[in-house]
């Protein structure tokens, strides 16, 4: 390349014409920063748009985040995608400190930085607390859990879920011995709760009867009579068609299989143990296999980036305090640390959207 | 410590005043609220309005335009991108548009193609 080329090229990138300046007029830590962030985002890019490919495959099978994504920590009932719009939330809020922060090192205000970097922090563990609920949640999956009719087809529960007062015992195995009512209170270890125990029974075949009349057979072969309350306003939708139901539309609740006979559909299912609960690598609730290990790998990902910067977020706060930067004459390591802060929000933005929302 | 004259400082003239910085957080919380307000109505068109029902095909592409917008807010204002080099700014901006439009359309291609070959069936 001769002189003249080489000097335009660097005057177009704005080193200067001595080539004493980084590329840009910008420093060497922040370029790089964005050369990360630019990769890394093409990662995130990439997953989603397989995550589309796997979507579309699948038709109307897929789970829909409204239905999926209805439940509140410590109230019952179902609230469509309020949980991850409080995280959403919660994620730009820290965000906005963290632009607050970087703010207030551009004016040397070494108590603003500390206290919105702090606050950034905060938000930034409320966020993996919420993600940690919202995964314990999605993992242990609903009361109803997902059926297998006998016609072939697959269907979600909607409904309140009748609450198990207590198993009366018929015949004691080796843990009930003496015991009459086994409850939450009485029950054991293994056993762990009287919703465990009833789960367990179902996935495993140790339920018989039908809806008014269920008996349970326990880990240690305790026989009992289950006392329930009756399920309300059941309904069933339907994600996979079988011979009789076809695939129920999200929009029309005329699609949806409600009335009597869905109990009986539904307890059917339950005493031949074709009901899966919760999530995991191998098993799905809400839909497709795939459909749960992208959640796990996409916000797993996500939330992997959130605690990485959590951590970088925390040492760049202890050097604020040990006053590095004061004597350093500049906060821009707090930019830097803001710069990756804000894409991991940015990333969040694109998940809610393609993950939850459509 | 030895004054160095290899390393060049750029980040002290990033500096601004107390007049300035009220300027910026003025800003910096018209764009929070602007960003809150996006998210709370794609949460509620998401909670009311159902899939496959008339009005969802509208809202979907809504959906990526507000995505998107929320994305602008956040690239230019918050991560500075604004501020930056212009020529810099299209490096890292333009590509990773071009990237992303190419990897949608490579995709789509051989999704289409693997569909064909699957089903034996043309779907144009």
């Amino acid at each position: 390349m001769s002189e003249h080329t080489s000097n335009d090229v660097q005057a177009l990138i704005g080193m200067g014409e001595d080539g004493r300046q980084s590329p840009f007029g910008m420093s060497y830590g922040k370029l790089m920063l964005w050369i990360f962030l630019f990769t890394d985002a093409l990662t995130f890019g990439s997953f989603l748009i397989s995550l589309g490919v796997a979507r579309f495959s699948y038709g109307g099978a897929w789970p829909i985040g409204e239905e999926t994504f209805d439940a509140l920590p410590f109230i019952e009932g179902t609230y469509p995608l309020a949980y991850v719009a409080l995280m959403t939330f919660i994620l730009i809020i820290s965000s906005v400190t963290m632009v607050l922060a970087v703010e207030a090192g551009h004016r040397m205000d070494k108590k603003g930085v500390i206290k919105w970097l702090l606050l950034t922090i905060v938000g930034g563990l409320f966020f993996l607390g919420s993600q940690a609920w919202e995964w314990s949640h999605f993992i242990h999956g609903t009361d109803f859990g997902r059926v297998d009719l006998r016609d072939g087809s697959s269907a979600i529960v909607k409904g309140e879920f009748g609450e198990i007062q207590y198993f009366e015992v018929i015949t004691a195995g080796s843990m009930y011995e003496g015991v009459e009512n086994i409850t939450n209170e009485n029950i054991s270890a293994t056993d762990k709760n009287l919703m465990h125990a009833f789960q367990h029974a179902a996935v495993n075949r140790k339920l018989s009867g039908n809806a008014g009349n269920l008996l349970i057979t326990l880990s240690d072969g305790t026989e009992a009579k289950v006392h329930k309350a009756a399920d309300q306003d059941m309904q069933l939708i339907v994600k996979v068609p079988g011979r009789d139901y076809p695939v129920s539309s999200a929009h029309d609740e005329s699609t949806w299989l409600s009335g009597e006979h869905v109990e009986i559909l539904y307890y059917e299912a339950l005493m031949k143990g074709n009901v899966t609960y919760g999530a995991n690598m191998s098993e799905n609730e809400y839909g497709p296999q795939i459909y749960s290990n992208y959640f796990f790998f996409v916000t797993g990902f996500h939330g992997f980036h959130v605690t990485l910067g959590i951590m970088i977020n925390i040492i760049i706060f202890i050097n604020v305090l040990a006053g590095t930067y004061e004597r350093r004459g500049h906060y821009e390591m707090v930019e830097k640390g803001g710069l990756y802060w804000h894409f991991v929000d940015l990333v969040w933005v694109f998940v809610f959207t393609f993950f939850y929302l459509i | 410590m030895e004054e160095r004259d290899d390393i060049i400082e750029y980040s002290l003239y990033y500096h601004h005043s107390e007049e300035e910085g009220k300027k910026k957080r003025r800003k910096i919380w018209q764009v929070t609220l602007l960003l809150s307000v996006i998210t709370l109505i794609e949460v509620l068109c998401g909670a009311f309005i159902k899939q496959g029902s008339p009005a969802w095909e509208v809202v979907k592409v809504s959906f990526i335009i507000m995505t998107v917008i929320k994305a602008y807010y956040i690239v230019y204002s918050f991560m500075h991108m604004g501020d930056e080099n212009r020529l810099f700014k299209w490096m890292i901006i333009g590509i990773y548009i071009i990237f992303i439009i190419y990897m949608i359309w490579l995709i789509g291609y051989e999704g289409i193609e693997l569909f064909m070959r699957m089903y034996n069936a043309p779907i144009f």
